[in-house]
Order: C-alpha cells, then sequence, then structure tokens
C-alpha cells in the first residue's frame, strides 16, 4: 500500500486533497491509490444535495453540518459547480459560507469543477466519495446545482437525495414538473419565512401525490430556515428515517450497486475515450478517417464501426 | 488522459471589503482555464491556510487594500510554510507602497500586482511560475 | 423648446449636413472609432442638435436653479453666492496624528473636516479585537471609545465648522461619541453640524463594511433620523452613496439608479415608522463620485438631482427644502493609476471640475499617491489647490450651471433619467431594494460591469494612459507617509487604562439598558448616548447589538 493511502486512512488532510487532485487529473497514482482503498470504504452516509442558485443549498449544508458535529460526527462536503465549457475553468464559490466551517477537524471541504462531465457531476466524484469515506468521514454530502434535467446523476451516488426549492421561484416547481420529481428522496423548501411558502408547499405536495401513488414510502416535504438554524433538526430526522427505510426494504445494496454501476461505467468510458482520442497512433487514425468523411469517402458510421472493430477485436 | 488544470485561491485577508480587484482577477483566472476558488471576504490566516490545504490549489491569490498587507500577507506565508504547503505560488495585489514589495517578496509572496495591472498580466505570471 | 417649423427646419438640414458633409469625409477618412461610446457603454452620436432634445420643456423639465426640479441646481445663487465645502477625507494612525492633520488641512484653508476611520472602527470592534491585528490606522484613525473622539476634535472648533465622517455599520455609536463630545465641552447638541454616512444599503450593495442584517440596520438609521430631527437639527443623519457603488466597478448609470433608489427606500421606511417627511427630509444628503467622463459625469449629477425631486413630491414632500438633493462628490479613488502616479493631477483636476458643474456642495480631490498608499501632506495640499485653482482661477464659478442647455448635456441628463427609471422597474419586480439585495442583483450587476471595463482595458479598446498606453520606464518616487509606529500601543494602553478608570458599574447598567431598547423597539439613541458617555468602548456597545441582531452574511457574487 503506498504511502499516500496510508496516510489518507490516518485521516491526513494533506494527503486526501491530493488524491483527490490526482482522481481529477486522471492520473495513474490515483488508479493505483483508488484500487487499495476500497476495501475500506463503504462506511460513509452519502447525501446528495440539488437545486436552483439561490436556493440556499450552501447554508442548508453549513446547518446540517453543524448538527452532524453536535452528535459527534465527521462529515465531508464535496462542492460542485460548472466548469465553463469556453474556457475549461471554473469559479468555485460554496466555500465562501463555509470558512468557518472547515477550521473544524471533522469537516473535510472539496470544491469541484465539473470538467465537462453533463449531468451535473465530474467525473471524479466517484473517487472523491470513496476518499472521504475511507479517510472515515462518518457523513458525506455532494452537493450540485440542479439545472433541470441535468441533476439526476445526483442519485447515483447518493443514498438520500434532497431537492431543494425556494419559495417564489416558479421555475424551480416547473422543472420539477419537467421529470425530474423522481429523483427526490426528501423536498426542502428552503426559505419557508418568504412569501408564498403555503403555495409552493402545496404545489409540491400535490406532485408528490402524483409521483407517489401506490408506492409504500410518500416523499416530505419539509420546510427550513436555514439562515435561521429553523427545521434543520427535522430534516436530519427525515434523513435518518430515509436510511433506515432503505436498510429495512433492501433497497440499500440496491442503491449501493447503483453507485458501483454507474462508476463502472464511467470507468471505462474514459479508458476508451482516453484509448481512442489520446494515443498517437489512434489519433492519426481518427484523422485520417476525418478527410475521408469530408471527402464522402466513407461516412461517420462506417467510421465509428472501424474504429471499434479494432478495438473489440 | 491527464488533465492538469491550475487550482488557485483567491482569498481576501482581514477587514477590508473592495473586492472588485479579487472578484475581476477571479474572473479572468477562469476565463483562462484555470479553477478558482473564492473564499469571500473577512478572512483570518488560518482560515485561508485551511482552505488552501483542501482544496489542495497551486497559487494563492491574497487581495487587500485596507494596508494591513505587512501582517497579514505575512501571516498567510508564515502558516501556510509551517503547514509545509512550500509549493504553493503566493501573489498578492492592492494599494501595496513600492518600498513593501521587496519585504514582501522576503517574505515568500512571490509577486505583488498594483492597481491598473492588466489582468493577462497575471494570468501569465501564474503560469510561468506555478511550481508543479 | 422649439417651434414645430423650426424643428423641421433643423432635422432637414441635419440630414442634409449628413449627407453633404458628414458621411463623404468619413467614408475619406474614417473616425477613430466605429462606435463611441461612455462609460456605462451608451452610444454617443457625432452631434447633438435642437431636435434631440425636443421632448423637453424649458419651465416644467429644465427650470431656474433654486427652483423645482433642482436641475440646475439647488440654490438661486449656487457658487457666486457660496463656493462649495472643500472637505478632504483624511485619517490615519491614532487620534492625535489625525488631529494634526486636520489642524494642517485647517491651516491650509479646507473649509470642512471629513473623517476616514479604520477598518476595525468600521466593524465596532476595539483596537484590541483580534480581527482588528494588521489594520490599526491603517486606512484611517482609530476611535474605540468617547475617549479617542475628544483627542480627535482637541482644539478644533466644533461649534463653528462641520465635520462629516464616514461610518456606517456603528454609525449611530460614533455618531453619540460626536454628539458627547461636544455636550462635555459646552456645547449645544442643536449647534453642531455634520454628516454621518449611515447607508447601509450600499454596503450590502457594494462597499461590505456591515454589521448587523438589513432588517436591523435600517432601524438604527431611521432611529438616527428620528433623534436627529428632534435634537440634532443641523445634522445630516445620513449621505446616501453612490460613490462606493461607482468604486465597486459600477456604470455612471448604476451609480444614479442604485443611489436615489437607495435614497426612496430610507424615505418610505421613514414614513413607515411614522415620520413626516418634511421633517426628516431636509437632513438627508447624497456623496457621488466623479469619474473620467466629462461630460456623463454632469449630466449624473444634474439628473440626479430631478429624479430625487420628482420622487419626493410623489412621496409627500410638500417643503421645498425636502425635494433638493445636497449631495459631496469625490473623485474617482479607482481611476487613479499606480504608474505614473503625477499624472493623477490632471485627472483629479478634470473629474473636480465635472462635479463642480454638476453643482456639487462639498468636494474632496483625491491625492496622487493614493493607488499606492496613503496620500503625503504634500500630495493632500496639491489635491487641494487644485479644487482652488478651480474655484478662484477658473472663472466656471461666474455663471449658475454653464453647461445647461447643451443639447449633447441635456440630452444626456434626460437619457440617463430613462436608464435609472428602467432599473427600478428590474427592482421592483424583484420585491424591492432589500429583496433586490439579498437575490444579488446589485452585486451581478455590477460585478459584471466591472469585469467589462477591465476586459476592455486589457483589449485596448479603452485606453488609460500609463497604464495600457503611453507607458515610461520609470522608477516611482512618491515621499510615502509614515506612522507613528508606538500608535497602536498607545492606543491599546489607554483602552486598558479607561477599562480600569471609568465606573464599570454604570457602564454595564447602560449596556444592559441598551440591550433592552435593542430587543424591543423604541428609539435606541439616547441609550446609545448613556452608554458613550459612561465610556462604553465602541466594541462592547456593538457587540450588544450584534449579540441582539445578529451578524449578516455575505451575498458571495461574481
Amino acid at each position: 500500500m503506498s504511502d499516500i493511502v496510508q496516510n489518507i486512512l490516518k485521516g491526513d488532510q494533506r494527503s486526501i486533497a491530493r488524491l483527490i487532485t490526482l482522481a481529477e487529473n486522471n492520473d495513474k497514482i490515483a488508479t493505483t491509490a483508488m484500487k487499495d482503498i476500497h476495501p475500506y470504504t463503504g462506511n460513509a452516509q452519502v447525501i446528495g444535495i440539488t437545486g436552483v442558485m439561490g436556493s440556499g443549498k450552501s447554508t442548508l449544508i453549513c446547518e446540517l453540518t453543524r448538527l452532524y458535529r453536535k452528535l459527534g460526527k465527521t462529515v465531508g462536503i464535496i462542492a460542485i459547480d460548472p466548469t465553463s465549457p469556453f474556457s475549461g475553468g471554473a469559479l468555485l464559490g460554496d466555500r465562501v459560507r463555509m470558512m468557518e466551517l472547515a477550521m473544524d477537524d471533522g469537516v473535510f471541504i472539496r470544491s469541484l469543477g465539473t470538467r465537462g462531465m453533463l449531468g451535473g457531476l465530474t467525473s471524479a466524484v466517484y473517487d472523491v466519495v470513496e476518499i472521504l469515506d475511507a479517510c472515515g468521514k462518518d457523513v458525506v454530502i455532494v452537493e450540485t446545482v440542479g439545472v433541470g434535467q441535468a441533476e439526476v446523476d445526483i442519485i447515483k451516488i447518493a443514498d438520500t437525495t434532497l431537492v431543494v426549492i425556494v419559495p417564489g421561484l416558479g421555475d424551480s416547481i416547473q422543472t420539477l414538473k419537467a421529470g425530474v420529481m423522481e429523483i427526490a428522496d426528501i423536498y426542502v423548501i428552503n426559505k419557508a419565512d418568504r412569501p408564498g411558502v403555503e403555495q409552493t408547499i402545496a404545489e409540491v405536495e400535490s406532485l408528490v401525490d402524483i409521483t407517489c401513488s401506490g408506492k409504500d414510502r410518500k416523499t416530505p416535504v419539509l420546510s427550513t430556515i436555514a439562515k435561521q438554524g429553523k427545521g434543520i433538526d427535522v430534516l436530519l430526522q427525515e434523513i435518518e428515517d430515509h436510511r433506515s427505510y432503505l436498510e429495512k426494504t433492501h433497497l440499500f445494496e440496491k442503491q449501493r450497486r447503483l453507485r458501483y454501476e454507474a462508476e463502472l461505467v464511467e470507468i471505462i468510458r474514459k479508458r476508451l475515450m482516453s484509448f481512442i482520442f489520446d494515443e498517437q497512433t489512434c489519433k492519426q487514425r481518427i484523422n485520417d478517417l476525418l478527410d475521408r468523411i469530408g471527402e464522402k469517402k466513407t461516412d461517420p458510421y462506417t467510421a465509428a464501426e472501424e474504429i471499434l472493430g479494432t478495438i473489440l477485436k | 488522459m491527464v488533465e492538469r488544470k491550475i487550482r488557485v485561491l483567491v482569498a481576501k485577508p482581514g477587514l477590508d471589503g473592495h473586492d472588485r480587484g479579487a472578484k475581476i482577477v477571479a474572473r479572468a483566472l477562469r476565463d483562462a482555464g484555470m479553477e478558482v476558488i473564492y473564499t469571500g471576504l473577512h478572512q483570518t490566516a488560518e482560515m485561508i491556510v485551511e482552505a488552501a490545504i483542501q482544496e489542495d490549489v497551486d497559487v494563492v491569490g491574497l487581495s487587500l487594500l485596507s494596508g494591513a498587507h505587512m501582517t497579514l500577507f505575512v501571516d498567510v506565508a508564515k502558516l501556510l510554510k509551517k503547514n509545509g504547503l512550500d509549493e504553493v505560488l503566493i501573489i498578492g495585489g492592492g494599494i501595496i507602497p513600492v518600498e513593501d514589495v521587496p519585504k514582501l517578496q522576503k517574505e515568500g509572496i512571490a509577486a505583488v500586482f498594483g492597481p491598473g495591472t492588466p489582468t493577462e498580466k497575471i494570468v501569465e505570471y501564474i503560469i510561468k511560475n506555478v511550481k508543479r | 423648446m422649439y417651434d414645430k417649423k423650426e424643428l423641421e427646419q433643423i432635422r432637414k438640414q441635419k440630414e442634409e449636413w449628413e449627407k453633404k458633409c458628414y458621411t463623404p469625409l468619413i467614408d475619406k477618412h474614417p473616425e477613430r472609432k466605429k462606435r463611441f461610446e461612455n462609460l456605462s457603454n451608451n452610444e454617443i452620436k457625432q452631434l447633438y442638435t435642437p431636435d434631440d432634445i425636443s421632448h423637453l420643456e424649458y419651465l416644467k423639465d429644465i427650470g431656474f436653479p433654486g427652483n423645482y426640479p433642482f436641475l440646475r441646481g439647488i440654490h438661486a445663487t449656487m457658487h457666486r453666492g457660496k463656493l462649495w465645502t472643500m472637505r478632504q477625507f483624511a485619517g490615519f494612525g491614532s487620534a492625535e496624528e489625525t488631529n494634526q492633520r486636520y489642524k494642517y488641512l485647517l491651516s491650509h484653508g479646507e473649509t470642512g473636516l471629513s473623517v476616514a476611520f479604520d477598518y476595525p472602527t468600521l466593524y465596532g470592534y476595539d483596537t484590541d479585537h483580534p480581527m482588528s491585528r494588521g489594520e490599526f490606522g491603517k486606512c484611517g484613525v482609530a476611535i474605540s471609545s468617547l475617549k479617542d473622539m475628544e483627542i480627535l476634535f482637541q482644539g478644533i472648533p466644533i461649534d463653528k465648522i462641520t465635520t462629516s465622517m464616514t461610518i456606517n455599520g456603528p454609525a449611530a455609536i460614533v455618531w453619540a461619541f460626536y454628539i458627547a463630545n461636544a455636550e462635555n465641552r459646552g456645547i449645544q447638541k442643536d449647534i453642531i453640524g455634520g454628516t454621518i454616512q449611515n447607508d447601509i444599503l450600499k454596503e450590502y450593495i457594494a462597499q461590505k463594511s456591515y454589521i448587523f442584517p438589513p432588517e436591523p440596520s435600517m432601524r438604527l438609521i431611521i432611529d438616527t433620523f428620528e433623534y436627529g430631527s428632534q435634537y440634532v437639527p443641523r445634522w445630516n443623519t445620513i449621505s446616501i452613496s453612490g460613490y462606493h457603488i461607482r468604486e465597486a466597478g459600477s456604470t455612471a448609470v448604476q451609480e444614479l439608479a442604485f443611489t436615489v433608489g437607495d435614497g426612496v427606500e430610507y424615505v418610505k421606511w421613514a414614513i413607515k415608522r411614522g415620520l413626516s417627511v418634511d421633517e426628516f427630509a431636509p437632513r438627508l444628503s447624497f456623496f457621488f463620485n466623479a469619474h473620467n467622463d466629462f461630460f456623463e459625469e454632469i449630466a449624473k449629477y444634474r439628473a440626479a438631482r430631478r429624479i430625487w425631486a420628482k420622487e419626493m413630491k410623489k412621496l409627500g414632500a410638500k417643503k421645498e427644502r425636502s425635494m433638493l438633493m445636497r449631495f459631496h462628490t469625490q473623485t474617482a479613488g479607482c481611476s487613479l493609476t499606480a504608474q505614473q502616479p503625477e499624472i493623477n493631477i490632471v485627472r483629479v483636476t478634470m473629474q473636480a471640475l465635472a462635479a463642480i458643474l454638476g453643482g456639487t456642495q462639498s468636494l474632496h480631490t483625491n491625492s496622487m499617491d493614493e493607488a499606492l498608499a496613503l496620500p503625503s501632506e504634500k500630495a493632500v495640499r496639491i489635491a487641494l489647490r487644485t479644487q482652488q485653482i478651480i474655484a478662484e482661477e477658473s472663472g466656471v464659478t461666474d455663471t449658475i450651471d454653464p453647461v445647461g442647455g447643451s443639447y449633447y448635456i441635456e440630452w444626456l441628463t434626460d437619457e440617463m433619467e430613462e436608464q435609472t427609471y428602467r432599473y427600478w422597474e428590474r427592482v421592483e419586480k424583484l420585491g424591492g431594494v432589500l429583496a433586490a439585495i439579498e437575490k444579488g442583483f446589485y452585486q451581478r450587476e455590477i460585478a459584471a460591469a466591472s469585469y467589462k471595463y477591465q476586459k476592455e482595458i486589457d483589449e485596448h479598446k479603452r485606453i488609460i494612459v500609463g497604464v495600457n498606453d503611453y507607458n515610461t520606464d520609470e522608477t516611482i518616487d512618491i515621499p510615502l507617509l509614515a506612522m507613528d509606529e508606538k500608535g497602536e500601543e498607545r492606543q491599546i494602553k489607554r483602552l486598558n487604562k479607561l477599562k480600569k478608570e471609568r465606573n464599570n458599574q454604570k457602564v454595564q447598567r447602560n449596556l444592559e439598558a441598551l440591550r433592552t431598547i435593542a430587543e424591543g423597539s423604541s428609539n435606541m439613541m439616547p441609550a446609545i448616548l448613556d452608554c458613550v458617555h459612561s465610556y462604553a468602548t465602541l466594541g462592547e456597545t456593538c457587540q450588544v447589538l450584534r449579540d441582539v441582531f445578529g451578524e449578516y452574511e455575505e451575498q458571495a457574487i461574481y
């Protein structure tokens, strides 16, 4: 086992941070380390939080984390923000509200850019969850910006997914109706001191009635005022209840299996893509194929079959 | 497919609330393809260094216009060193008298960018001097 | 303003001029730019004529100085009668050092004082608070108690001279220091004059020196309005400030729209409290920036006056005093360059001229070295002399509103007013000023404008002399202000001594009384005055309010 993995298992902050970077960069060292780490994972409870910009997710996470800390649990937070498709850069600002929280040794916060992945996640997120899990965090919170349907990927990682909504932001309800309804395990109506809160709760509840009819668990709709710490205790209890529900109904194993499946697919995808697009010889071949497509000597389908043919041989 | 991205922490130590410069620099670095973690205002040296560790940044950029740079920039540089983050490139910006610049450099703040610095100059400097 | 026939003629002849003279010429010799834009990114035409202002009616929209809508100035005589107050913002180190600087400025012809406080004071911390580390006296003077305030104004006739204090979060407490100091010197409250900035909205929007959340902050401000109009009638209890909004990177239009919008918001809150508009409105004052685009700045001040007059009338003001906008101006700190610092004198001169032509009531001119450090005595003197030259030598003060009636100026004034109302509509849609702050609307608008401006400079679309063109290799030789290194030590000693020697039981009693009032809803000013009179420190008094009200958390928008 490498030094970095041993240090991570001891909870060394710098090693944790460094391995996350290596994993994000698809570095070979990370691949080896992640293999070593896997046996030490599976203990952390993974909570996904998604919602539109300005819904107060960061504040909610802060308050939730404070409460977990009071209960003696350690917390890892992964805050994901979109990478600019134009420059490849990203402005990661979720930490602003959490700067003081990070001073607590039992809390580790990491900001990630999506780096070209759709679905609001970064492909490294699976690794980061495992790293924080292995280093002993009891709870790992994954925060993503909901931009419509794109946040659905979060349910593959999280044991429990929270969807955060704010009164008065009519768009967020529309988004729910558009089909992301299914992803929430718990609805949180944050900023519940704003006008229009009753209407928002009613709207979400009526949506829940439709989607949950005939199911044995009805998605709870909670209201919070994260800024004042209100409703956080109830939220934490609901998260725990959901966890017990998963265990009781054996959905928990199914959920974890879903995550591993997503991770496996992601690793294969990454490897294939890098094989096709990175190796010098392949690059040359693709260039040739592109020329021929342009000259109408071949077509994209035939070209694709040709490339896959050599790999799958 | 190894994809290195330069990660930069843009931080506002102390009480000064002038964040126009910090925000412009943060945006410009993003537009140059870097990942920028912004700390927000009113940070202590301890908070900045903790963030630098957890975010595993290559660069810490400090912005201060209140004149407290000789204390607060140096606090951050010393604490980074104490935590073994010698590889981190530290740069500063703000209202910094010319005669303070060599003193700051001696304390580990590699470069200081005053008002009117074109943002591309900061981008170039980072790309050229980032240590890993 | 013109009869229809004449306008028709003008329009026709302009078209002809364009066809015959202008277009052929630019076909041969293209103009320097494809599109001419001012700092608010509004396109500027090659020529303005009566046609551009034909919709304006002289008597209704322009009028006379000292008359509604005050476009041409708030007094009938303007600078012919009285020059503006030359008020240089100053403060550094300890109270002793700043006291010396004030005496220096007064001896060189300054006519009003303006206090800059250091960061700990702005945040309501005493010098010995951990967050004060490194900040003592750095960009202003440290005032932790009434004792410091006594030293700051020792030997200065505060019954004759007015003082402006740039303080916001803890404004009520620092104002109480000033009042208490006057009272202890035997000067009645109703004699002293001056201004507290006390404008918390622009702190959330731009400057970020806030302490408490919006609601209790607004309550504190309305408390000062109420107290001031009853007991300190010559005091301006607020200076609604666009200066900092501009410094944070806004355009001129944003500065205008957001600032006057904030003003309206304060008035609404005061009315809600039950105050009568004509009682407090005459004590509201404004504070604007003077940036580089000469005509745009002039138009901004003129538009501000007209909008304010109209809005105050709508809000029920009856007295003319309530409708006229008095304002202070400071030249733009953010326009100063660290490169070739001496040329900042030229920038400041033009900015100052714009403010004076725009009808300012008082003016601060920046010193050439302020992009590098606190200004030296010589630099401050030159800055002050700049105002004196404009006042005494240039002749621009001999007539009122000399730019009024310029087709370009009147068009631009009107256009900026239009754009202000468009911004207000957007704010209204978001649910009003506080909601727009909470949603990060202003912050986002300003961040976008400031990034755009920087990009234009980076891409050489906008030239800043000495920065992206006309550079010289030079070693910057600016003598820097040396501060007394013993100042902080002396200040902390004084603080410790004070805490030992005062009647601590009385202090505790007064602080507790303030807590009770703060938890309720009555006016907090009397209780704050009791606290400061018993020498409770700024930090102690502020802490009581922090306990009761909590602290505001930043909206991180970029």
